[in-house]
């Protein structure tokens, strides 16, 4: 309704009624489209009907890597003397791999798609698909951008986060080789608005040293983040435990010296590296050497260039061991040697990481390819179920060893997410309405404010709170969602169309903890339904909802 | 891999005492040789989020280039001037300790956030913890003569972006996020009636106990069932009514301001008298690159009142030697006025505000430039504010904790200014 000044005073400015017709049209327009998205979605292709395993996913090569990580397994169990625990049902499986690739758990749509899926390999179709779906490329691009340009909002004109988590999601869409992919961000030059992976060195921007990026936070996000050592602990003195010396890791930080930004964006020029040896007097001068395996490095060309190559080379394992270890700790829950960024470069570390590292760099440094192994792995089909009467010690071993799947807390976005899939009962994508995913979005934004972000260090142990148990328990987030609001609440629908009593709990089972409700379970909670009608019966569901929310079973991944 | 051994080492013997609110057991009270007074035993930051111009607040330089429009007003310390649009503060200003002259490296909000509050630049390895967050972890669980808190012990009011944090700490030392205390205290009312509420906690009951069942020992390392306990019954503790201004007489609360600042600051008075360890209050709205002064004397009207209640009701209370106040934002402003009237961000040397415990009133340290340059007197880097802050809290700030990458890292680098501390 914005009007040019110039009519306000002209003679033909159009009457009030006039434009309160049009304010009505538009107020009107705007509510029938929400309605028809809401009462009449359109047709959504179904994208799942053109799910199909790759064929190399089907191939004796992908069957024999995972043969030799099974054998490691069933190796590394017997040395420790623990037994497998059982294996995990499907659908507790599904929701392991929905919450590590799209951070939610499964739809109740979904879950009736795969209980009637009739394929083969159920599993590796369910997480075929879920790798397809936009959601786990923008749910994986945040996860890795954490590791590359951290959580900050960072320095305001020339970082654009949301960028280059864009960029990545993209990288991820397409399935592009790591290697590709990280020797771009290592390399990129040009505007951070044009060249997204530009801003993995926008974001260290220095304002006390001529705005220019700092080579120091670069070197330690490479090292940490792309090869997992951590040598940034070698900054100040020689690393008190490890094998890393000061001059290590300033040479490391000298090949990203000559990075500049100027008015047209990122470029390298000229500047040389000083660092101050710890007890000495003055600044030296530090020249880019890698701090290992340095035969891997090229003789030629710009710094950041041959860092590229170097830290990427098929032959440098600690950046495949890295990449594995990470995604290792998204799909698991917790990475197989912590902490996720620290790997010893010589001595024992898993086999497993070792297997699947070879697998990674032989086959182009597919992600989806290393994501299949895991899923299909012994280790991820374990259940977290103890033997009966096992003692404490005991199980701790079997969960270090992965015979017995590690209990994990949700994270805050998983959560979040998780509630609101939940209590909807379709499917949350990018194919639903507009409204329903800004409903989403706000939704999980002010929930994870109050929860409390995990910032960088996603995977460091850590408990859980009181406030965040109020915040369950008493929140807006989980009382908006269960409240029995017509016609879209979960609890609302599930009053209406469930069956009877037992079908309405077995829902809000499926639905919440992707599980049918055992014997005992149905009865306990039918009961609360029992004879029970219009609102009484949609608030024994709202509170049979939130009960099942607050559960440790929902927030914790198992 | 002695690193790998040494971080297990320390993670199992802090993993027992991890529960929220429940501190590592500490060697407290550090008591510094020769102090005169007991240490504090809370704090109140007083949070001026975007950056308060010091020419405009504790350190006016009427009559010159920088000094803008800004009068200077003498105060009941002798020889110190404030600005004019504080003269309720200038009435107590015999209580405060002023830093004219701590410098920062950082200059943008987030980062600067960061410096002032953790008292450490950030780091792409560390997390460092707020001040707050220390306070919690250094000190006792219970306050000696107050029992146990039930309440969360660090608590921050009106949060800005960038609350405290427990940083490498761990997140049960995170702040407790509350807003305007005419609002309820969120999260802890439930929203259903008293039946139906056991309703729920007996179905919770019965589906934890079922998954704890068949996973006894993980499922009690996630320590639900208790945090689930503690949470309901703080829901029930009588403490949460020191969130609720309300209960004070009204003279009491139109001296702090019909703000929701001054209502958070009451509301701050209320909390550490049942034991909370750290309020923060957050008053935004600083970062005036245009129309500085105009934006500050809005600003200082909502400041100076809340400000300076505090300090009478703490003193009248005898909770002022108790309580350290800081009241500060994450860097200063330009000396320089812009073409807009505005000032723009300045970490060169800007103003801190202290009160309380065993902080010296009515003293300055530290001056800055009447012409503007970088060039201070007797500058002082943010880590010795913390430091000071820390000493006056009793609580040894040179201990180290182990970050999660294995380093050790001192709860402050710097050394207290001993001219402050009684």
């Amino acid at each position: 309704m914005n009007q040019p000044s110039s009519v306000e005073a002209s003679p033909i400015r159009a009457p009030v009624w006039l434009r309160n017709v049009f304010l009505c049209m538009l107020v009107l327009l705007m509510a029938a489209t929400a309605a028809r998205g809401l009462l009449r979605p359109e047709e959504k292709p179904d994208r799942w009907q053109q799910v199909q395993l790759p064929k190399w996913r089907r191939g004796v090569e992908f069957e024999q890597s995972l043969q030799r990580l099974d054998q490691a397994l069933a190796r590394r169990w017997q040395q420790a003397g623990v037994e497998p625990a059982p294996k995990a049902p499907l659908l507790l499986l599904a929701r392991r791999v929905a919450l590590a690739l799209c951070g939610t758990v499964p739809s109740l749509e979904e879950i009736r798609r795969l209980e009637r899926y009739r394929g083969p390999d159920p599993l590796g179709w369910w997480t075929q698909g879920l790798l397809e779906d936009p959601r786990c490329h923008d749910y994986l691009a945040e996860r890795l951008a954490r590791s590359l340009v951290g959580v900050e909002v960072g320095p305001f004109i020339v970082y654009r986060r949301q960028r280059f988590v864009g960029y990545l999601a993209d990288q991820l869409a397409q399935d592009r080789p790591w290697d590709q992919v990280v020797r771009e961000i290592l390399t990129a030059r040009g505007l951070w608005t044009n060249q997204p992976q530009a801003n993995f060195i926008t974001v260290t921007l220095d304002d006390n040293d001529q705005e220019q990026p700092d080579p120091v936070s670069l070197a330690a996000r490479t090292a940490r983040g792309l090869l997992g050592v951590r040598m940034d602990c070698a900054e100040c003195h020689d690393h008190p435990f490890d094998r890393w010396t000061q001059q290590d890791f300033h040479q490391l930080a000298a090949f990203f010296a000559p990075v500049e930004v100027r008015f047209f964006g990122v470029r390298d020029g000229q500047r040389h590296y000083y660092w101050k040896p710890l007890g000495a007097e003055r600044p030296v001068r530090g020249y880019p050497r890698v701090p290992f395996a340095a035969e891997l490095l090229p003789k030629q060309g710009v710094p950041r260039q041959r860092l590229a190559r170097w830290v990427t080379h098929p032959q440098n394992r600690a950046f495949a061991r890295a990449t594995v270890n990470r995604m290792w700790a998204v799909v698991f829950g917790r990475p197989l040697v912590e902490p996720v960024d620290n790997i010893p470069l010589e001595g024992d570390v898993p086999e497993e990481l070792d297997l699947l590292a070879e697998d990674f760099v032989r086959h182009g440094f597919r992600l989806r390819r290393l994501v299949h192994l895991m899923v299909a792995s012994q280790a991820f089909a374990r259940d977290s179920l103890e033997p009966p009467g096992a003692d404490r010690r005991h199980v701790e071993k079997a969960v270090a060893n992965w015979a017995i799947f590690p209990l994990t807390p949700l994270r805050p976005e998983q959560v979040a997410r998780s509630i609101l899939q939940a209590t909807s009962p379709g499917t949350i994508d990018h194919q639903s309405h507009v409204l329903v995913r800004l409903v989403r979005w706000a939704g999980e934004r002010e929930f994870v404010q109050r929860y409390g972000d995990l910032g960088e260090e996603e995977f460091a142990p850590r408990g859980a709170t009181i406030p965040q148990r109020l915040l369950l328990l008493n929140g807006k987030l989980v009382t908006e969602r269960t409240r029995p609001e017509p016609p879209l609440g979960a609890s609302f629908q599930v009053a209406h169309f469930a069956a009877d009593d037992e079908e309405a709990v077995r829902i809000a089972f499926l639905a919440v903890l992707t599980r049918a409700p055992e014997p005992e379970e149905l009865r306990f909670f039918a009961a609360w339904l029992d004879g029970t009608q219009g609102r009484r019966r949609q608030r024994a569901i709202e509170d049979l909802y939130a009960t099942l929310l607050n559960s440790t079973e929902f927030g914790w991944n198992h | 891999m002695h690193a790998h051994l040494t971080r297990r080492q320390w993670l199992g013997a802090t993993a027992a005492a991890s529960l929220p609110w429940l501190t590592p057991v500490a060697e407290l009270l550090a008591q510094q040789p020769g102090a005169k007074r007991q240490p504090a035993r809370s704090l109140i930051l007083l949070w001026l989020a975007g950056g308060p111009s010091q020419l405009e607040t504790f350190d006016p330089h009427p009559g010159t280039k920088i000094g803008g429009p800004t009068r200077a007003i003498s105060t009941r310390a002798r020889g110190v001037q404030i600005a004019a649009g504080l003269p309720r503060t200038a009435e107590v200003m015999d209580q405060v300790a002023l830093v004219r002259s701590v410098r920062s490296q950082e200059g943008d909000h987030e980062r600067g956030t960061y410096m002032v509050k953790t008292g450490y630049r950030p780091n792409p390895t560390v997390n460092h913890p707020s001040i707050g967050a220390i306070c919690c972890y250094a000190l006792p669980e219970a306050v000696p003569g107050l029992g146990r808190t039930e309440i969360p012990r660090h608590v921050s009011i009106l949060p800005g972006q960038w609350p405290g944090r427990g940083g490498d700490l761990g997140n049960q030392y995170d702040a407790f996020v509350t807003y305007d205390p005419l609002r309820p205290v969120p999260d802890v009312t439930p929203r259903v009636g008293e039946s139906r509420f056991r309703r729920r906690l007996a179905g919770l009951e019965h589906l934890n106990r079922r998954f704890a069942r068949r996973r006894p020992v993980q499922s009690a390392r996630t320590l639900d069932q208790t945090l689930l306990d503690r949470a309901v019954r703080m829901m029930s503790s009588e403490q949460l009514a020191a969130f609720d201004v309300t209960q004070e007489p009204l003279a009491v609360r139109e001296r702090y301001g019909n703000t929701p600042f001054g209502r958070g600051c009451l509301a701050a008075r209320r909390l550490i008298e049942v034991g909370v360890r750290c309020v923060e209050v957050t008053l935004p709205g600083w970062d005036t690159h245009a129309d500085n002064f105009t934006g500050h004397a809005e600003l200082l009207q909502v400041l100076d009142p809340a400000l300076s209640a505090l300090i009478e009701d703490l003193k009248q209370r005898d909770l002022l030697q108790h309580t350290v106040i800081m009241c500060c934002g994450e860097f200063g402003r330009t000396p320089r006025i812009n073409p807009l009237e505005g000032r723009d961000h300045w970490p060169h040397g800007f103003s801190v505000a202290l009160a309380g415990g065993r902080i010296r009133g009515g003293v300055v340290v530290g001056q800055t430039d009447p012409e503007g340059s970088k060039n201070t007197v007797d500058p002082q880097p943010v880590a010795n504010v913390h430091a000071t802050v820390l000493a006056a809290l009793g609580i040894d700030y040179t201990r180290e904790y182990e970050s999660h990458s294995g380093r050790p890292i001192k709860l402050c680098e710097g050394e207290p200014i001993r001219s402050l501390l009684l």
